[in-house]
C-alpha cells in the first residue's frame, strides 16, 4: 500500500494543473457568457438540418 | 384578419397570431394588408418599417431567425435621415478615440450596445449578420449583457456603415466606452468565479479523502495512512478557508464592528470552529475531523451568493448609464451664429449657444433663442405627446427635439441639470428606503446569541461536573448547533426562485424584494409605457365619402413625410407606399401641422385647431364626437374647402393589463394609477382597466410624496413604472418593478426588471414570492427544530462529534432539496 505515497502526490500535481486551467479559463472570460453559446449552437444546427443556402459566413464574407 | 382573436387570448399575442404583425407582434391596423415572404409563406406586417426589416433579414439569408426566436422583435422603423447624419460623427477620429481601440494599423475594435434584443435568437441574428458584412473581421455578442465586440478593417468598412447595417435589421447599436463600474463588476465576477473554482476543486479532493476515512473507520485502516489522510485533508482545506471563505469572514468582521449580528457571523463561526476543532484533532492524532463539512459548506454558500450577484450585475450591465440619456455630440454655434462646430456634449459651458436639429437629444438645460418645435419630454415628465416650445421657453437636457431646428442658450450643464437633480432625488430616496428586515438575519441574530449562551452554560456546567470532558461536549454542542441548515434555508430558496423567475422574464436585482413582495398592500402603476405601450398607434380612420381609406393615407403620408413628429412617423409607416413623392411648397407649422401642394391641389394636415385656422373646411360633428371617447389625439387631413379624413391615435393599453389588475384585486391588493399625463387620458385608462383610484398630472416629486403618504399610513407599496420621471418613486417604494423597455434610470432604480416586457408576469412574481416565503419558513422551521432538538442531546453528552457532523450534513441536504421544489 506504500504506493499511495506516490499516487497521492501525483493526484495533487494533477489537481494543481486543473486549478491552473480553471483559473486561466476564468481570466480569459470563458465563463462570462454561459447562455449565449448554448443557444448559438442549437440555432446553427437548425440551418444545417434544413440544408438551406446559408453557409457559415466567415469574416471574409 | 380578425382582431377579436387577439383580444380574447388575453396575453400578449403569440408569435404569428392572426391579426398580429408577424415581425413585431403588434396588431395590424384594420383594413391594412401588406406582407413579407418569410419561410415560403406571406406573413402579415403591421407597417412598412417591419416589412423592410423582415425583408432585409430574409435577403441576408437569416430566415431561420423567425423559426428559433421566442419573443417578438422590436418594430421596424424607416431610418431617419438624421440618424444617418448622427451616426457619421462616429467616423470622426477624435470621437473614435473615446471608444475605439486600434490593435494594429488597419484593424479597429469597439464595443457596441445593442438595443432591441428580446431573445437569444436576436443575439444569433446580429452575430451572423454583422459577421457577414464585408470588412468585419470578428464579432461576438454577449447574450447576458447585450454588448457586441466588433473588429473591422478600417480600409474596407466604416463604423457608421456597421451601425447602419444593424439598424437595417431592426436593432439599434451605439458604441460605448466600458466605464469603471463595469470594469469593477467584471473583476468582482471573476474573483467570485475563482473562489468558487478553488472551493469546488479542493472540496472534491477533501471529500474523496474523507470517504476513504469513513470507509477506513468501518473496515479498519492502518494508523499511518489515517494520519496521512488527515494531514492531507487539513492541507487541502486551507486554500478553501483562506481564499474561498474570505468574503464571509470579511463581512462578519464588518458586521461585528458595526455591532450588528447578521448571517455571516454564525456562518464564519461555524466554519472557523469546525476547522479549528478538526485541526486540533489532526495535531493530537485523535478526535473527529470535519474538513469535508467545511469545504462543502463554503462551496454551496459561495455558489448561492455568486448566482445572486450575477443576476444583479446582469441587470446593471444591460441598462445603459444615465449619462447616455444625454447625447455624446452636439453642434455649437459661434458667437455670431454662423460658425457651426461639432463638439463633445460634455465640453459645453453655460452661455454656449447650440443648434439642435430635429431628432436630436437636447444636450443640456437651456432657453430657446430662436425656433419653435415640438419637444418630447416623455422620459422626464411622462407626457405621452410632444409639447410645443418657442423662444424664451426652457428646454430640459435629455428630452428630444422632434420637429424643427432650434437654437438654445445653455444655462445649466452637468450636475445642475434637471436630469442630474432627478438622479440625486433617486439617491436620496434609496437612502430613505424602508429598511429591509430579513427574516433569516433576524432569526439568526437571536439564534446565535442563544447558542453562545447555551454553549457557555454547558461548558461551565461540565467543567464543574467532570473537567476532563468539558471541551469535547462544548464542541459537540457548537457543531450540532452550527446553523448550516439555518443559513442555507434562505439562500437556497432564493437562488432557486431567481432562476425560475429569470426563465419567466423577470430579472430580480434585489433578492430582498422577493421577501417584501409578498406583503405588498398597494400596487401603484404608472400609465404611459407601463399600462400602455407608450407610443401612439393608429386607432381609426374616418374618411370623406368620396375618398377611400388608402387614398387618404397616401395623401397624409405624402405630407407627413416632411415631419419628424411621432404621429407623422406612424402615418408614414402605415401608408401603403410610404407616401407619394411630389409634394411641393411645404410649410411646417410647429405645434400645428403641415401644408403642401400635391398635383396642384393644396392639402393641410395637422391638429384640429390648425386645420380650422388654415382652411374653411368644416370638420363633421360626427367625427369629433367619435374621438372624445377613446383616442389620445386626432389628426385631420383637409383640402382648403373640405375635410377629407380624420386619423385618431391611441396609446394602446397593453393586452395583459386588465387581466393583471383584475388578478391583483382578487389577491386583495389596492391598485392605484399615478401619471404625469392629463386627467382625461388617466381617467380613460383607469376606466378600461377598472382602476378606481387614479391621480393625474403628478410630477416625479408628487408621485414620491404620494407613495410616502401611503407608507405613512402603513401601506407596503409595489411601484411599477418605466420613465425617468418614475425613477425617484421606484427607489422610494418598498418594492419596485421597471418595464423592460424602460429608461435606463428607471431600470437602475427598480428591484425587478420585466425583461420580457410582459405585465402579466407581475402576478407570477407575487405568487412566486409567496411560495418562496413559505419554503423559507419550512426550511427555517426544520433547521431550528433540528438544532434545538440536537442541542439538549449534545449538552448532556449523548452526541459524539462525528454524529453531530452527519446530522449537520443531512439537515442541510433536506433544506436544499426542499428549496429545489421551487424550480418546478
Amino acid at each position: 500500500m506504500e504506493i499511495i505515497y506516490l499516487l497521492i502526490p501525483i493526484s495533487l500535481i494533477l489537481l494543481g494543473g486543473i486549478v491552473w486551467i480553471l483559473l486561466w479559463a476564468v481570466r480569459n472570460g470563458q465563463y462570462d457568457d454561459l447562455e449565449g453559446p448554448a443557444h448559438r449552437i442549437l440555432m446553427d444546427e437548425d440551418k444545417i438540418v434544413d440544408g438551406q443556402k446559408n453557409s457559415r459566413r466567415g469574416g471574409a464574407g | 384578419m380578425n382582431n377579436e382573436i387577439l383580444d380574447e387570448s388575453g396575453g400578449t399575442p403569440a408569435l404569428g397570431t392572426a391579426g398580429a404583425c408577424f415581425h413585431c407582434g403588434l396588431p395590424v391596423p384594420t383594413g391594412f394588408d401588406i406582407t413579407a415572404r418569410i419561410d415560403g409563406a406571406d406573413r402579415a406586417m403591421c407597417c412598412y418599417g417591419c416589412q423592410a426589416v423582415a425583408e432585409a433579414i430574409v435577403a441576408a439569408g437569416h430566415e431561420n431567425f423567425y423559426r428559433v426566436r421566442t419573443e417578438a422583435s422590436p418594430s421596424g422603423q424607416n431610418p431617419v435621415p438624421d440618424f444617418l447624419r448622427q451616426v457619421e460623427v462616429f467616423d470622426v477620429a477624435e470621437i473614435q478615440s473615446q471608444f475605439v481601440h486600434s490593435p494594429d494599423a488597419s484593424t479597429r475594435e469597439a464595443s457596441l450596445i445593442l438595443e432591441g434584443i428580446t431573445c437569444a435568437a436576436c443575439v444569433w441574428l446580429n452575430e451572423q449578420y454583422i459577421a457577414g458584412l464585408p470588412g468585419v473581421t470578428e464579432v461576438s455578442v454577449n447574450y447576458a449583457t447585450q454588448r457586441a465586440l466588433v473588429r473591422w478593417d478600417k480600409d474596407r468598412i466604416r463604423l457608421s456603415e456597421i451601425l447602419l447595417a444593424i439598424q437595417k435589421i431592426g436593432y439599434r447599436a451605439l458604441p460605448y466606452n466600458p466605464d469603471q463600474q463595469q470594469e469593477s463588476h467584471r473583476r468582482q465576477r471573476r474573483q467570485q468565479q475563482r473562489r468558487l473554482a478553488v472551493a469546488g476543486l479542493f472540496g472534491m479532493q477533501v471529500m474523496m479523502l474523507s470517504i476513504s476515512l469513513y470507509a477506513g473507520a468501518w473496515s479498519g485502516m492502518e494508523r499511518d495512512f489515517e494520519q496521512f489522510f488527515r494531514w492531507l485533508s487539513l492541507g487541502l482545506t486551507l486554500p478553501v478557508l483562506l481564499y474561498s471563505a474570505l468574503p464571509f469572514f470579511q463581512a462578519a468582521w464588518r458586521d461585528l464592528k458595526r455591532r450588528r449580528v447578521a448571517m455571516d457571523l454564525p456562518v464564519s463561526l461555524a466554519i472557523l470552529v469546525a476547522f479549528a476543532s478538526s485541526a486540533m484533532a489532526t495535531f493530537k492524532g485523535q478526535g473527529e475531523i470535519y474538513f469535508d463539512s467545511v469545504v462543502m459548506f463554503v462551496f454551496f454558500l459561495s455558489a448561492s451568493r455568486y448566482f445572486e450577484s450575477m443576476a444583479r450585475q446582469r441587470c446593471a450591465a444591460s441598462v445603459e448609464k444615465l449619462v447616455q440619456s444625454m447625447p455624446l455630440m452636439t453642434t455649437r454655434l459661434g458667437s455670431t451664429g454662423d460658425v457651426e462646430e461639432a463638439v463633445a456634449a460634455a465640453t459645453l459651458t453655460i452661455g454656449d449657444r447650440v443648434l439642435i436639429r430635429p431628432g436630436e437629444t437636447i444636450p443640456a438645460d437651456g432657453e430657446i433663442e430662436s425656433g419653435q418645435s415640438a419637444i418630447d419630454e416623455s422620459l422626464l415628465s411622462g407626457e405621452s405627446l410632444p409639447l410645443t416650445r418657442g423662444p424664451g421657453e426652457r428646454l430640459l437636457g435629455g428630452s428630444v427635439n422632434v420637429t424643427n431646428p432650434l437654437q438654445m442658450r445653455v444655462d445649466a450643464v452637468g450636475a445642475d441639470t434637471v436630469l442630474a437633480e432627478i438622479q440625486r432625488t433617486i439617491e436620496r430616496a434609496q437612502a430613505d428606503k424602508p429598511p429591509m428586515a430579513r427574516l433569516a438575519d433576524r432569526v439568526a441574530a437571536h439564534f446565535i446569541g442563544v447558542v453562545l449562551i447555551i454553549v457557555a452554560a454547558v461548558a461551565l456546567f461540565w467543567w464543574w461536573q467532570e473537567p476532563s470532558r468539558w471541551f469535547e461536549i462544548a464542541l459537540s454542542v457548537l457543531i450540532v448547533s452550527c446553523p448550516c441548515a439555518l443559513s442555507l434555508a434562505t439562500p437556497t430558496a432564493i437562488s432557486a426562485t431567481l432562476g425560475r423567475m429569470q426563465a419567466a422574464g423577470l430579472l430580480v436585482k434585489q433578492a430582498g424584494a422577493l421577501e417584501k413582495m409578498n406583503h405588498v398592500s398597494h400596487v401603484v402603476f404608472d400609465k404611459t409605457g407601463t399600462l400602455t405601450l407608450g407610443k401612439p398607434t393608429l386607432a381609426g380612420i374616418v374618411c370623406h365619402p368620396d375618398y377611400g381609406q388608402a387614398q387618404c393615407l397616401e395623401l397624409a403620408a405624402a405630407l407627413e413625410r416632411h415631419s419628424e413628429h411621432p404621429l407623422a412617423r406612424t402615418l408614414v409607416r402605415t401608408a401603403a407606399a410610404g407616401g407619394v413623392e411630389g409634394a411641393s411648397q411645404i410649410v411646417n407649422v410647429a405645434g400645428g401641422g403641415i401644408s403642401a401642394v400635391i398635383d396642384g391641389q393644396a392639402y393641410y394636415i395637422g391638429n384640429i385647431d390648425f386645420v380650422e385656422a388654415e382652411t374653411e373646411a368644416a370638420i363633421p360633428r360626427r367625427w369629433l364626437d367619435d374621438i372624445a371617447e377613446d383616442a389620445v389625439t386626432a389628426v385631420v387631413l383637409a383640402r382648403r374647402d373640405c375635410a377629407l379624413a380624420m386619423f385618431t391615435f391611441a396609446d394602446r393599453l397593453r393586452d395583459d393589463a386588465p387581466a393583471l389588475i383584475d388578478k391583483l384585486r382578487h389577491m386583495g391588493k389596492s391598485v392605484v394609477l399615478m401619471t404625469g399625463d392629463r386627467d382625461a387620458s388617466a381617467a380613460q385608462v383607469a376606466d378600461k382597466t377598472g382602476i378606481l383610484d387614479y391621480r393625474a398630472r403628478m410630477s416625479p416629486l408628487d408621485k414620491m410624496q404620494a407613495v410616502e403618504a401611503l407608507q405613512a399610513e402603513g401601506a407596503r407599496v409595489l411601484m411599477i413604472g418605466d420613465g425617468i420621471n418614475d425613477a425617484p418613486v421606484l427607489s422610494r417604494a418598498d418594492v419596485s418593478i421597471a418595464m423592460g423597455g424602460a429608461s435606463s434610470l428607471a431600470k437602475t432604480s427598480a428591484d425587478i426588471v420585466l425583461i420580457a416586457n410582459q405585465l402579466g408576469a407581475v402576478a407570477d412574481a407575487i405568487d412566486m414570492s409567496a411560495r418562496t416565503q413559505s419554503i423559507i419558513r419550512q426550511n427555517m422551521l426544520w433547521a431550528l427544530m433540528y438544532n434545538f432538538g440536537a442541542i439538549p442531546a449534545a449538552a448532556i453528552g449523548l452526541v459524539a462529534p462525528w454524529l453531530a457532523a452527519i446530522g449537520m450534513s443531512v439537515s442541510s441536504l433536506i433544506v436544499v432539496l426542499n428549496a429545489m421544489r421551487l424550480t418546478r
